[in-house]
């Protein structure tokens, strides 16, 4: 049950501090309409972590008896604790970096969800499938802004190489499995992440392409963090001070 | 930034059989990121089925100055409208 507990935040934390890290752009989005569909990005992925939060919580609460909900999952823990990947943790930077750890990151959740959706946990199968339907706009979304910033002017080209030098050492994790990742594609409930590797490899082969940016190559220093172990950069510290604070400050304080 | 980027007319189909109606407009880099906008922007509520994004200086608009030669002389010719032909009771949109 452990494994299945942690495998289920697993999902939620990537969803919830990659959704937090979005909603950093509202209000200084680069021109109104994409500060909206960044803003818009961000919703889905906090609703996409709610629906995983509940599902850990009720896993919880039947296992052990603890009192725990979705908001003292995502308000009361502390960094190593938290077992998101090392890239949707990333600073924001400049759109250029925003965009790429955006696309990184939808491309690897539209493979995974897509598996997912597979699972012998209904409830995991369900989330999945509806998140889908989101993912895939979001794969769109930053895929075109990829494509648009590698093969635009000569200063977004720049840009966003230095964005594929920033991040491409935080991809290698995803396709690692750590132990409750092995357990959860062991028992059928969840996906074994090495094997979305190849596809992830092929959708940012082809957009690179399009986008006329080299194609980055596995180096070992590509596993540098371990985030889903509890493992962080030290950006998670300063993400979940500025979510945590009116939590742990005025505990159960409601709009 | 946004200087440069020119400006969209977004017109929405709320449901299947209806017009596209006009819903607003945008600026976008183009017609794709246009699209992906006004989904943003005009459907978030469940607002669309079909989106039609045209560029504004595309659009020619009538001259506000020649509205009365335009408009006016359609005000005493009241037997233009079909108002005699009684309409049946289901027929909803017209």
């Amino acid at each position: 049950m452990k494994e299945r507990i942690n495998y289920t935040i697993h999902l939620a934390d990537n969803a919830l501090i990659l959704g937090h890290r979005n909603s950093e752009w509202t209000g200084f989005g680069p021109i109104i309409e994409q500060d909206i569909a960044i803003s818009n990005i961000a919703l889905d992925l906090i609703g996409q972590a709610r629906n995983f939060y509940q599902y850990a919580a009720t896993l919880i609460s039947n296992s052990t008896a603890e009192p725990v909900t979705e908001d003292t999952l995502a308000y009361l823990r502390d960094a190593k604790d938290f077992l998101n990947c090392s890239l949707v943790e990333q600073t924001n930077g400049d759109w250029a970096k925003t965009i790429l750890r955006q696309f990184f990151f939808s491309a690897y959740q539209f493979y995974l969800y897509q598996h997912l959706q597979n699972s012998n946990d209904e409830k995991l199968a369900a989330i999945a499938e509806k998140s889908l339907k989101e993912v895939t706009y979001h794969l769109r979304w930053s895929s075109e802004w990829v494509i648009r910033l590698g093969d635009g002017t000569e200063e977004s080209n720049k840009r966003i190489l230095t964005a594929v030098d920033d991040l491409w050492i935080c991809t290698g994790e995803l396709f690692e499995a750590t132990g409750f990742e092995q357990t959860a594609a062991n028992k059928g409930y969840g996906v074994d992440v090495s094997l979305l590797k190849s596809d992830w490899m092929q959708k940012v082969r082809d957009i690179f392409e399009e986008a006329t940016l080299p194609l980055p190559v596995e180096t070992e220093s590509q596993v540098k963090w371990f985030g889903k172990e509890g493992k962080h950069s030290e950006h998670l510290g300063y993400i979940l001070a500025e979510m945590q604070f009116l939590q742990r400050t005025y505990p159960n304080s409601e709009w | 930034m946004n200087k440069e980027w020119p400006l969209w007319e977004i017109f929405i189909r709320s449901k299947n059989g209806l017009d596209h109606k006009h819903a607003g407009s945008l600026h976008a880099a183009d017609a794709q990121m246009a699209i992906e906008n006004a989904r943003d922007v005009y459907t978030r509520r469940m607002e669309g089925v079909s989106i039609w994004v045209v560029e504004s200086k595309y659009i020619h608009a009538s001259n506000p100055d020649e509205a009365s030669s335009l408009y006016d002389p359609a005000n005493d010719k009241p037997y233009r409208h079909p108002t005699f032909y009684e309409l049946p009771d289901e027929l909803k949109n017209m």
